[in-house]
């Protein structure tokens, strides 16, 4: 509908002496009841209906939201269906280990006859708990730092900018071995280490971005037309510049979080990342991973989760850059 | 310079460029004055410095690498470059106001086109968001927009070139501003709608009594419009009288030259038009003696030599040229050359 509507309007042009009466002259009479809904739509709204249009962004987001809701009920419902996840019953443990998939283990036990679609369930938890506070760290750094660094330029620019090559310019997973192993094992307990590892390595892509987003805006005629009105720079900045410069971030951040969840199930398959008897998805493959041959899906179904949760994430993103575009129109 | 009541007082113009490559010279001496109702075209080709001028005044030149090399402007009095940036704040937009040469960029692409015009007026007049918008709307339908009070609350890619030329007046129209100055309003647009945006701008014009500066490179727009007119050329004026002394009678071959570019209606299908030959200066190594001298088709030894004294020729009328106003120098004394190329 918005496709026809749009042209309707855009070809519109009625001089100071033309009445408002012949208006519709441009658009045939029929169509013209569905313009008078148009005013109302909002760029929220206009972005909602183009990724709508997105199939594998849609498959992606349902991805995402129903394993969300899972995770975020699973106390609910997998204990009392599959017992609990993070804790090993010495009477039964041997006697259920590693069986196969049945009715009450849809994905079969653990070695220490844990039912693994409840880790599965549980690792979700802390795999979205993790990419999303660790980006949302990476994000306000990253947002402070490259604001700074494209609005005042000059000096600040370069410091900021050459503290995040400094950053970059370490092996990422190794600088993150290195802050995770030398914290002190009685800090090591909880998500908080991980997160704010994956964080603050996470800020100076982010800088860039927003950096290199700024710098495009800030030339755009609106921001000279709005100083020429009488704004102030911290308005300019705030109102006119941020908002537009902020939509590549949003995408960024989106493919960022499959990013960060990726580095979380490296560091715990290292033994760095998430520890028992919290469950992480990397720390099942590496629990499982003695068992390959005789029992595959302890590595499989963890990897599965893995895999399908980072591409969501990445097809979303996808999906969010195209619907973000304002210049793009329907 | 005693204050001669005059609403805008350019005087002796300057604004350089500090670059890399050399010290640009984009303003060399430009003055000029406004009265209320008043409107100045200012014209030239590209690189003039036609919109710097516009630019210096409202404070909007990035400096460094701009400096103000010399000359002032005064508004109701005042001078706009001693005022601070607060002071120049309050005048921006408020007092002068502007419009942009591309309608398609000036506008803010996340705001709905009422919250960008009542934008000035929540700044200046302290209004609220809702009152704003309410005049927003008024505004919009005073520019012709019709529909208003839907159309406002669209985003500028639901308008057309037109129409956010239209958003964009209403805009700088909001605080009823005592100066307008439109640079090159017209020209991203096309023929017809250019006639109706200045038609448009004329009659508010008439209706508010502001004083309108009118940039353009166009002169057809500056007949229709202008009380007076200055030609600029390489940052300086090189004319200035009023609508019909410029264009009747005009004094400096550049003004010549800029006319016999223009097709005209008497014009058969065979006759060519005849461009100025050349390229506009490097503003960096301006020609000595009056830059125009390399492209002049009248050009003596004296004009490379001597820059010629920008000064009244007849009463009102003012000229940079050794000749102007001299019995047989006129204009179409010498034949149209280097076009048969």
């Amino acid at each position: 509908m918005t496709d026809s509507d749009n042209t309707a309007t855009e070809g519109m042009e009625n001089g100071p002496a033309a009445p408002a009466a012949e208006t519709p002259g441009a658009t045939p009479p029929g169509t013209s009841p569905v313009s008078t809904s148009e005013p109302s739509r909002t760029l929220w709204g206009d972005a909602w209906y183009r990724l709508r249009r997105n199939k594998l962004a849609i498959i992606a987001l349902t991805w995402l939201i129903v394993i969300t809701l899972a995770a975020a009920t699973a106390d609910l419902w997998v204990p009392q269906l599959f017992g609990n996840p993070r804790l090993i019953n010495s009477q039964t443990a041997y006697q259920n280990q590693l069986q196969l998939p049945s009715k009450e283990h849809p994905m079969g036990t653990d070695q220490m006859g844990r039912d693994v679609f409840g880790r599965v369930i549980y690792g979700a938890r802390v795999s979205l708990i993790v990419g999303f506070t660790a980006v949302g760290v990476s994000v306000l750094i990253g947002l402070i730092f490259g604001a700074m660094s494209g609005f005042y330029g000059g000096f600040t620019d370069t410091g900021i900018m050459r503290l995040a090559d400094v950053f970059l310019a370490f092996p990422y997973i190794m600088f993150a071995i290195l802050l995770l192993s030398v914290l002190p094992q009685n800090w090591r307990t909880g998500l908080w280490p991980v997160i704010l590892t994956i964080g603050v390595l996470g800020w100076p892509s982010i800088a860039r971005v927003f950096r290199s987003s700024i710098l495009s805006v800030k030339e755009n005629d609106y921001v000279q037309a709005g100083r020429a009105l009488g704004a102030k720079d911290s308005r300019l900045m705030i109102r006119h510049i941020a908002p537009n410069a902020v939509a590549p971030i949003i995408v960024y951040a989106t493919m960022s979080i499959g990013g960060a969840i990726l580095t979380e199930a490296a560091l715990s398959f290292l033994g760095l990342g998430i520890l028992p008897p919290n469950i992480s998805w990397g720390a099942m493959i590496q629990d499982g991973r003695q068992y390959l041959v005789v029992r595959p899906g302890l590595v499989f179904w963890p990897g599965l989760a893995i895999l399908s949760t980072v591409l969501a994430f990445t097809l979303l993103g996808d999906g969010m850059r195209d619907a973000l575009d304002v210049k793009m129109k329907d | 310079m005693a204050d001669n009541g005059r609403l805008l007082d350019v005087e002796d113009l300057k604004m350089y460029f500090h670059t890399r490559d050399g010290v640009v010279k984009a303003v060399d001496g430009v003055s000029y004055t406004l009265d209320r109702g008043e409107t100045l075209g200012i014209v030239g080709e590209s690189g003039s410095g036609k919109s710097v001028t516009a630019l210096t005044m409202m404070g909007l030149i990035e400096m460094p690498p701009g400096r103000i090399e010399g000359g002032d402007a005064k508004f109701e009095g005042e001078s706009l470059f001693t005022k601070t940036e607060a002071e120049m704040r309050d005048i921006r937009g408020a007092k002068i106001a502007m419009i942009f040469q591309d309608p398609m960029t000036s506008l803010n692409p996340v705001y709905r086109i009422g919250r960008q015009i009542g934008e000035p007026l929540v700044l200046h007049k302290g209004m609220s968001k809702k009152a704003a918008w309410n005049r927003a709307v008024e505004l919009l339908d005073l520019v012709g927009i019709p529909n208003p009070e839907k159309r406002v609350k669209d985003y500028p890619h639901q308008f057309s070139g037109g129409m956010r030329q239209r958003a964009m007046i209403a805009m700088a129209l909001s605080c009823d501003p005592d100066v307008l100055i439109a640079d090159e309003p017209t020209t991203a647009l096309d023929v017809t709608i250019q006639a109706q945006i200045i038609e448009l701008m004329e009659e508010l014009q008439q209706r508010t009594g502001a004083g309108l500066i009118m940039i353009t490179h166009d002169l057809g727009v500056v007949a229709d419009v202008a009380d007076n007119v200055l030609v600029m050329y390489a940052g300086r004026a090189v004319e200035y009288g009023n609508v019909d002394e410029v264009y009747y009678r005009p004094l400096h071959p550049y003004t010549w030259g800029l006319m016999d570019s223009l097709p005209r209606h008497d014009m058969t299908e065979k006759s060519e038009l005849c461009p100025i030959k050349g390229q506009p200066p490097s503003l960096i190594y301006v020609p000595s003696g009056c830059s125009f001298h390399p492209r002049c088709p009248y050009a003596q030894p004296v004009c490379k030599a001597e820059e010629p004294e920008f000064k009244p020729i007849e009463g009102t009328h003012w000229a940079a040229c050794h000749f102007a106003g001299q019995a047989g120098f006129e204009r179409g004394t010498v034949e149209c050359a280097g076009v048969s190329a």
